[in-house]
């Protein structure tokens, strides 16, 4: 890994993949929480047939030719599904997909076509699919910096008419903030994002790296900066782990693949770790709150008994509790975590009764509930 | 109270022929409605009846098919800054990331300048409105972990942090507990007080007299409009909702 180090340009390929993750995760948050994931995805693949006409018409392999015809169908996609879903019945899921599909279609039929002529100025065309960050070049990573730095001067400016946008977009409008326009920008910064990130990501994955590290670092926190700067540096580890190992050996594996495994490892411990949200987190809370209920009921019953059976000093044994109890086989382990504490005493061999402390721990415990336990 | 002699001061809405429909469907027909200033207003009607969509339209958020909608004597791209709008708390996802003061203090946004950021005194303002809601101690409470009444007085919070003139709340009761409502209730007869006038999409049919001076029946033509006293019948109750309806008097 470190003899990569070495090849001239990887360090900038790195730099460049970096700040694309970064600028995939923050943006990508706003499309999450505006619940535009696939959004994203039929823009990316809609990019496909634009790049390939640039290229016919251009004759032209430059970034900047080819992106800007990426960025003119990617919009056109977007104008055609927001059209579709407006002006007609036929629901936005649907208009998504038939969007996706036909321009994807088109695309590939262009891109296979292309490949068919003699001449070898078509070559490399394919890794616009799958992304190669191996072959970008110095000017490509400026390019994208280009891009870059301003959309997130845009995010920084326009904070919190996006974060209103996001929310509620209805109350937005009511203020006066127009929402029109905020949203076009947001769509607009999307188709960007986008377009910077086809020769490194590739169409068909791009959507990826936009919507999982905001998946990610949705659940870590419950601030919207947090999440966003979250997701960008998720998505900044994703892009550099990408070309890194697309780099290994000049094995030539595509970028976007590798970008989006590393990306998925993140959304995976993400979703079963994080806590407060996290799966394995949450099982664990259940856990142990039901540990500390079987505690409670264990003394309650502990303290009933003892009261209607001529007072404290009364002690009573394993098996009454496990008679009374909800969860017999639980009661012995209970009892001794109680003795642990110091809330339960033995008062003679086998027989429990609680201390003032455990009353007292009981009564602070039943006054939090509203109403006193019965 | 405005009287109708008191020819100086503006309505505090006035709505012309004002006609929405939704594909080929009218959901609103032709309605006129003068509002005066300082009334708590009612907006009653039946499922379908238009009652949000009419709000939505005194706020620009519908392209009307035809008619038009000022506040206080302004189009509604001048007088919208003189409204604080309530919406249906369903409206929203409240997963979104962001504590009880974060959506507070939206409602300072419309006043702050396009870059400019909340400063001491939003906080503030966001305080003082989070405090007559009974929700400081919640500030910093993630949203998603609040009860429904609880986010019902949120979205009334970022409507008072507004001081507005106007109040437009869509189903302010909708899931709330009788002690809730009741602070809701005394809160908009405060905000009365101080000269504001409330228009209020209402359900309950036997609570109408007691809340509200005013009423609108609305079944996608208006019905009635005017003092409690006067309009809300069982005449025109029947007109709104049907034959089914009765004041249970």
């Amino acid at each position: 890994m470190f003899e990569s180090l070495s090849v001239p340009g990887l360090g900038s390929v790195v730099a460049g993949t970096a700040l694309l993750g970064f600028l995939c995760g923050t943006l990508g948050t706003f499309a999450v929480l505006r619940k535009q994931s696939l959004m994203g995805d039929a823009i990316s693949h809609a990019c496909l047939p634009g790049l390939i006409l640039a290229f016919l018409f251009f004759n032209s392999k430059e970034s900047w030719v080819l992106m800007l015809g990426a960025a003119i169908s990617g919009t056109l996609a977007a104008m055609v599904i927001l059209g579709i879903s407006r002006f007609s019945r036929v629901k936005e899921d649907s208009s998504l997909a038939i969007t996706l599909s036909v321009f994807f279609g088109f695309g590939l039929m262009l891109l296979t076509w292309v490949q068919r002529r003699p001449d070898a100025a078509q070559a490399g065309l394919a890794r616009f699919l799958f992304g190669q960050a191996a072959t970008l070049l110095d000017r490509d990573v400026w390019l994208l910096a280009a891009i870059a730095i301003p959309c997130l001067v845009i995010v920084f400016l326009f904070w919190k008419q996006f974060q209103i946008v996001c929310f509620d977009r209805s109350f937005a409008q009511s203020l006066g903030i127009p929402v029109f326009f905020i949203e076009v920008l947001l769509s607009l910064l999307l188709v960007m994002v986008i377009v910077a990130g086809l020769e490194t990501v590739g169409v068909v994955l791009m959507s990826a790296l936009l919507v999982a590290p905001a998946v990610a670092a949705r659940q870590w926190t419950n601030k919207l900066e947090i999440m966003t700067i979250l997701a960008g540096v998720f998505g900044a580890f994703s892009g550099i782990a990408g070309a890194f190992l697309s780099n290994i050996g000049k094995t030539s594996i595509p970028t976007g693949p590798v970008i989006v495994l590393f990306i998925t490892l993140i959304v995976l411990l993400s979703i079963l770790f994080a806590p407060a949200r996290g799966i394995v987190w949450l099982r664990f809370k259940h856990w142990r709150d039901s540990k500390v209920l079987h505690l409670d009921s264990v003394l309650s019953n502990l303290l009933n008994l003892a009261k209607e059976h001529s007072g404290k000093q009364n002690g009573h044994s394993m098996a009454m509790l496990k008679g009374i109890s909800s969860n017999p086989s639980g009661v012995p382990r209970s009892v001794h975590k109680l003795l642990e504490l110091g809330l339960v005493s033995e008062v003679d061999k086998g027989l429990y009764t609680p201390t003032t402390k455990g009353e007292e721990y009981l009564s602070e415990k039943t006054s939090l509930m509203g109403a006193p336990l019965k | 109270m405005t009287g109708p002699n008191d020819k100086k001061l503006e309505f505090a809405l006035e709505i012309n022929d004002l006609t929405v429909s939704y594909k080929d469907k009218p959901v609103l027909w032709d309605i006129d409605l003068e509002i005066p200033q300082g009334a708590l207003v009612g907006i009653v009607g039946p499922n379908g009846a238009g009652k949000t969509t009419l709000i939505k339209s005194i706020l620009g958020l519908l392209n009307p098919v035809a008619g038009s909608a000022k506040i206080l004597g302004l189009e509604i791209d001048q007088g919208i800054k003189k409204i604080a709008y309530v919406p249906q708390r369903g409206s929203v996802d409240w997963d979104f990331p962001a504590t009880v003061f974060d959506v507070v203090q939206m409602g300072t946004y419309g006043k702050l300048g396009w870059l400019k950021r909340p400063g001491s005194k939003e906080k503030k303002l966001t305080k003082e409105a989070l405090e007559k809601v009974g929700m400081l101690e919640l500030a910093n409470r993630q949203i998603s972990q609040l009860s429904g009444g609880q986010q019902q007085r949120v979205f009334l919070a970022r409507a008072l942090v507004q001081h507005a003139e106007i109040y437009l709340m869509d189903e302010p009761f909708q899931g709330v507990d009788s002690t809730t409502e009741q602070s809701i209730v005394e809160l908009l007869r405060e905000l009365r007080n101080k000269g504001a006038t409330a228009l209020v999409v209402h359900h309950d049919l036997q609570t109408v007299k007691d809340y509200f001076d005013w009423v609108v029946l609305l079944n996608v033509r208006k019905i009635a409009a005017g003092p409690v006293s006067e309009v809300f019948t069982e005449a025109n109750l029947k007109l709104a909702f049907g034959s089914r309806v009765s004041l249970g008097e």
